[in-house]
């Protein structure tokens, strides 16, 4: 609304003052450069893309780090990193962020951390988007028997104990390597989140496919998988983008508490829930092996969750928002 | 309505019977060793090959399955591998911790829910409307792990009846609600974003309605029409929400249990994880699969009852 009457504003004023071949052209902008500058708006949602940014480069220089302290992430350090009574020594000059119990170092354990959370929360957002998007739009553009079996797959996966089973998958396949054992942790969390999604999608494409364009492209001949490709993913592009940026930091949630629980990444590769998990029976008097980790693990999922939400707000201005920000109900 | 009954009454033996089938094959194709896990590390092989024909391990798949089912139709979940104690047991004595666990923090979160998200859609732009959009992002963000941790760190030895993280403390009648409140404000948090989203959705949805604005044209006080007129009606899509949670939750509460050291069903299907007890693992998947059904048939049905629309889809 505000965008309109701005435009139209400057628009008349720009006749006024220049009446013909004027310097202040109307320049066409493109539905993404529009998005991008609706989202530089929301400042919280911009700090907090700046702030994965740093999380990401403190991930990816992680061996950097091991390099400089001296500390590789799996190796144990008892004669510097515990005291004479055999409790983690805090944050120094020599450990940045103190030890752990077992005398090893907490910022680059925490850097290792950050790599498995970004890959994990990222990877298992994208195969359960495509998936989704894959089950949801064959079922509500198919339909019929097709539209009732996968529609009815999806509410048993959310009916299903996912927690339970995914600990149940996890040990009863036993895994100990570190590959497999992220291989597992993907794959479990891109299983239990794509029903939700395709629910969503599905939803989507069966109001679309009633839409008028479809009959039109019906009608000169395109075939379904055209009409599905070309007509109807692109009017799923903006669900689909919001969507997955919010399941970025829910897929890290989850993965936190499968580490935590013993059944996520396997060590001796760090992960931010297997410190939480292995520093709880000491953190009473070592504060910063549940600081920490906590802490970036909050900051991390309140980053990505805040920017989902700005995203959202960018591409579909009418969500949410609406009537309150608009200040509609106020009196 | 019968029809409807029965439609969503057989969907949900089909969601068990399902899941039921889904479990045994995962056991199934596992490579825990059962006979170990009963005969111990010290067991001859006479002796593992006798406990295999015991359990009727050494039948063909399609046997062990059937009888799997024939035993389930009867309600008999199979006694436990580790100490012989029929798994109905062992779960009935876990569950009512459990279930005090997820009705407690289901109300807290309902409740505080509902009151933020009445504050944040009748107050735009208030203190109390960016505090409700603070909670909300902050209950969607925090693993649920670091807020039990956080909230021991804080309180433990005071509130918490002593136990440090991970101890299983005294029997929960002692010191009920003293043990029982930490566990709840933490499960709580988690879901309060949910409730603070749908009463605020729903509460503005309902008083954009034609009745409101006659009811206010009426010349009714702005509280009068809001909670009389609108929440009221607003509230149906947050207690069917909290009809789901609460039976969703029963599965989820294996890392608030473990953290505060609390004896319920999620704890007793961490041990026997780590113990290969399969009957166990099997009981309490189904049990808890049993629970979200129950739960949401009894919110379906209730659905119907209040909106005949329903029916029909």
């Amino acid at each position: 609304m505000a965008w309109g009457r701005a435009a139209a504003g400057s628009a008349a004023g720009a006749a006024v003052a220049v009446p013909h071949g004027g310097s202040r052209r109307v320049r066409g902008r493109s539905p993404a450069q529009l998005a991008w500058a609706r989202f530089r708006r929301d400042r919280a949602a911009v700090a907090a893309l700046a702030l994965i940014g740093l999380i990401t480069l403190f991930a990816v220089l992680a061996p950097l780090w091991a390099r400089w302290s001296g500390h590789p992430y799996g190796a144990t350090f008892p004669e510097t990193g515990l005291d004479a009574n055999g409790q983690p020594r805090g944050p120094g000059a020599e450990f940045w962020l103190g030890a752990d119990q077992l005398g090893r170092d907490v910022f680059v354990r925490a850097a290792y951390g950050a790599r498995i959370s970004l890959l994990v929360g990222v990877l298992a957002a994208l195969l359960a988007s495509l998936a989704g998007t894959f089950a949801g739009m064959l079922a509500g553009y198919v339909g019929g028997v097709l539209d009732t079996l996968l529609a009815r797959l999806m509410d048993m996966t959310l009916a299903l104990p996912y927690l339970l089973v995914a600990i149940t998958l996890a040990t009863t396949f036993q895994i100990s390597s570190v590959g497999a054992s992220l291989t597992m942790t993907v794959l479990v969390i891109a299983f239990f989140s794509f029903a939700a999604f395709g629910r969503v999608i599905r939803g989507q494409v069966l109001s679309l496919r009633r839409a008028e364009f479809i009959e039109a492209a019906r009608s000169l001949g395109a075939s379904d998988a055209r009409i599905m490709i070309v007509d109807v993913l692109p009017n799923l592009a903006a669900q689909i983008t919001v969507l997955t940026s919010l399941l970025v930091p829910a897929s890290i949630v989850f993965e936190a508490t499968l580490s935590f629980l013993g059944v996520g990444v396997r060590p001796p590769m760090p992960s931010w829930g297997s410190m939480l998990g292995e520093g709880g029976e000491v953190f009473q008097t070592a504060w910063w092996l549940l600081a920490v980790p906590g802490v970036l693990l909050l900051l991390t999922t309140l980053s990505f969750n805040l920017v989902g939400e700005g995203v959202r707000d960018a591409l579909d201005p009418r969500a949410e928002r609406s009537p309150v920000r608009r200040g509609e109900l106020r009196r | 309505m019968t029809r409807f009954l029965l439609r969503r009454l057989l969907y949900a033996v089909i969601v068990l019977w399902l899941v039921s089938t889904l479990v045994f094959v995962f056991l199934h194709v596992s490579p825990i060793p059962v006979e170990r896990v009963i005969g111990g590390p010290r067991a001859t092989a006479d002796t593992l090959a006798q406990i295999r024909r015991n359990l009727g391990l050494d039948q063909p798949v399609l046997v062990q399955y059937w009888r799997f089912l024939r035993r389930l139709a009867g309600g008999d979940l199979g006694d436990s591998y580790v100490n012989g104690v029929p798994v109905a047991r062992l779960i009935g004595d876990r569950l009512p911790t459990t279930l005090w666990l997820v009705l407690g923090a289901g109300l807290l979160a309902c409740g505080g829910g509902v009151v933020a998200g009445v504050l944040s859609a009748t107050r735009a732009r208030s203190l109390w409307d960016r505090a409700a959009t603070v909670l909300v992002l902050l209950g969607l963000s925090t693993p649920p792990f670091v807020m039990a941790l956080a909230l021991l760190y804080l309180f433990a030895g005071g509130i918490g009846g002593g136990s440090g993280p991970f101890e299983a403390g005294p029997p929960l009648q002692e010191h009920f609600l003293r043990r029982m409140v930490l566990p709840w404000v933490a499960l709580a948090f988690l879901m309060v974003a949910a409730y603070t989203r749908l009463t605020r959705g729903a509460l503005l949805d309902v008083l954009g309605e034609d009745y409101v604005r006659t009811a206010k044209a009426k010349g009714l006080t702005r509280r009068r029409v809001v909670y009389r007129h609108g929440l009221r009606a607003a509230l149906t899509p947050v207690v069917t929400q909290l009809g789901v949670d609460l039976g969703a939750l029963v599965g989820s509460t294996i890392v608030t249990e473990k953290v505060f050291g609390l004896q319920g069903v999620g704890q007793l299907v961490y041990q026997s994880i780590a113990l290969g007890d399969t009957p166990v693992i099997i009981g309490v998947t189904l049990v808890v699969t049993l629970f979200v059904t129950l739960a949401n048939l009894a919110v379906d049905v209730g659905y119907s009852l209040l909106d005949p629309r329903v029916r029909s889809g």
